[in-house]
């Protein structure tokens, strides 16, 4: 029956379709945490790329040296950013709060250069292998296409944690405090809450996403110094196609972009790498403060 | 229960405040009036710890709060309705309502705060910026009364609104005042004040420069003009 759809394999259609989602996962991880970043520090976070690089490495490091596997580190390594990010709010980032969002754009720019380089001085651009844990390997023939079990979870892992993270902002007391403190930071301190601490909470938890989304790519991509660059400039592509208002906009853009973009490997497949640049594009003339962002 | 002496405010390199000074009793509702521009906004905002510089002293019940954090003064139990309402359009107004944390006990329960504002509760899924200005308004100063704190620091709680939410307000400040709390109230609408007030403080330049008690205020009604510039 969909044995022949427009001409397509249905083994190449779903297939890419699962790329798309997966790819889409990522995206969407990444491009939550840029948003609650600009929404609450006013930075554009290019540092955002090279944090999940770290998750990502974390989890080698603490296989290689510490005999530790997958599921300990999906918690330890985003913990372990997550302190890195606060290491980087307290110092860095709070002295520019005042200032320019231009000099967050520069400063963070430069962290994520500097701890790039540094991994890349350490590990060289080689790439690390890093199995998937045991009980994700292997997967399911379900007759039209052959589902790895590891991509499957990739993509319902990203789903929980991003719908989690949207509760959390939107349904949740410490969420409505995030939220007021997006609007009116000083409002909101006059109420007697310690509004720096939640943002250094904010930041902290925002790139501990990164660093969760690192953990998840390691089984599937090398993991290798410079996966977050790579990455980090289709992400901002989403972030600006999304908008930067919205929690759910960011998931639900990063899913459908994953979807696009695989849905173009197949119809036109030279197309493939530039289609979300030629979506952000046409956002930016129809709808310049984007999809989901607020005017 | 406030004591403002030698108060002096900065925003970046302007001075605003010029040695402000004034006192609250406590249960007292006090006013705050001045033509505009003369720094009563900047007043309350040095109170909260919100200048970017202040100097001088501020005392809460005895103790020195010029200086703590903003966040640390409001936990001493001062509540703050800012000129502009302050309602956040990203919550609703059950998420505005319940908003700020309890500082000190002995604040009115959620329940008691929606009996004084009925309205309040007919829309409490409604998203805060959908009310009308009165009823933001009312928000506004509903919040702050689950909170424990006893001195209100209220900027223009009538600004704009139609007579008949003024009188509304009015109503409320008096039952406030009847529950024991300390009112520092800035004013514009004069006639408003004079029906709830128990003195008037009026500034000129960022400075406190005279007093005068309600009961005087028929008596000093031609200087008083002349301060306000009416
Ligand atoms: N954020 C600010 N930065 C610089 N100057 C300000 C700021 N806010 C108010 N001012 C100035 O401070 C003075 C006092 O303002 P304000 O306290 O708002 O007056 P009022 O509330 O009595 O009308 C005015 O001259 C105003 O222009
Ligand atoms: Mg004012």
């Amino acid at each position: 029956m969909i044995q022949d759809l427009l001409g397509i394999p249905p083994q190449a259609l779903f297939g890419q379709l699962l790329l798309g989602l997966i790819n889409g996962s990522f995206y969407a991880l990444l491009s939550l945490g840029l948003a609650v970043i600009f929404g609450m520090l006013h930075v554009i976070n290019f540092a955002h790329g090279a944090l999940y690089m770290v998750g990502a490495f974390v989890a080698w490091l603490l296989m290689i040296h510490l005999g530790i596997g997958y599921w300990p580190a999906l918690l330890i390594a985003p913990l372990v950013v997550a302190a890195f990010g606060v290491l980087i709010e307290r110092t860095m980032l709070v002295r520019i709060a005042k200032m320019d969002p231009l000099y967050g754009l520069l400063l963070t720019f430069g962290l994520a250069l500097v701890i790039e380089g540094v991994f890349r001085h350490f590990y060289g651009v080689s790439g690390q292998p890093y199995p998937p844990p045991p009980s994700l390997q292997g997967g399911t023939n379900l007759g039209f296409m052959f589902l790895p079990t590891y991509r499957a979870w990739v993509v319902v892992a990203s789903l929980v944690v991003c719908l989690g993270t949207w509760y959390a902002i939107e349904r949740t007391k410490l969420g409505s405090y995030l939220r007021a403190a997006t609007e009116k930071p000083q409002l909101v301190q006059a109420m007697g809450i310690n509004v720096p601490a939640l943002v250094t909470l904010t930041f902290a938890a925002a790139v501990a996403l990164a660093g969760f989304a690192g953990v998840l790519a390691a089984p599937m991509y090398q993991v290798n110094p410079l996966m977050g660059s790579n990455l980090i400039i289709v992400v901002f592509a989403v972030v600006v196609i999304g908008g930067m208002g919205s929690i759910l906009g960011a998931v639900i853009t990063g899913f459908g972009l994953g979807i696009v973009e695989g849905l173009t490997k197949v119809f036109y497949p030279e197309a493939a790498n530039i289609v979300i640049f030629v979506v952000m594009a046409i956002v930016l003339l129809v709808k310049p403060q984007g999809l989901f962002g607020k005017a | 229960m406030l004591s403002v002496r030698d108060l002096t405010g900065y925003y970046g390199e302007s001075h605003i405040l010029h040695g402000v000074e004034f006192q609250i009793a406590e249960g007292e509702v006090v006013t705050l009036i001045g033509r505009n521009g003369v720094g009563k906004t900047t007043t309350l905002r040095a109170i909260l710890g919100l200048l970017d510089r202040q100097e001088g002293s501020i005392r809460l019940q005895g103790e020195e709060i010029l200086g703590l954090r903003t966040d640390r003064i409001a936990r001493k139990g001062i509540g703050y309705v800012p000129e502009d309402r302050g309602i956040f359009a990203s919550l609703t107004v059950e998420e505005n309502l319940l908003l700020p944390p309890v500082v000190k006990p002995g604040g009115l329960t959620t329940e008691e705060v929606y009996g004084l504002f009925p309205r309040l509760k007919e829309r409490r899924k409604s998203q805060g910026t959908k009310l009308s200005g009165g009823e933001q308004q009312m928000l506004s100063i509903a919040r702050i009364l689950r909170t424990g704190a006893r001195l209100l620091l209220m900027d223009e709680p009538t600004e704009g609104l139609a007579p008949v939410i003024v009188q509304q307000i009015g109503s409320i400040i008096a039952e406030l005042k009847r529950k024991g709390f300390t009112i520092l109230l800035v004013e514009q609408n004069f006639h408003f004040a004079s029906g709830v007030a128990d003195r008037h403080y009026v500034m000129e330049d960022g400075k406190v420069v005279d007093m005068i008690p309600n009961d005087r205020l028929e008596a000093e009604r031609e200087k008083l003009q002349q301060y306000l510039g009416v």
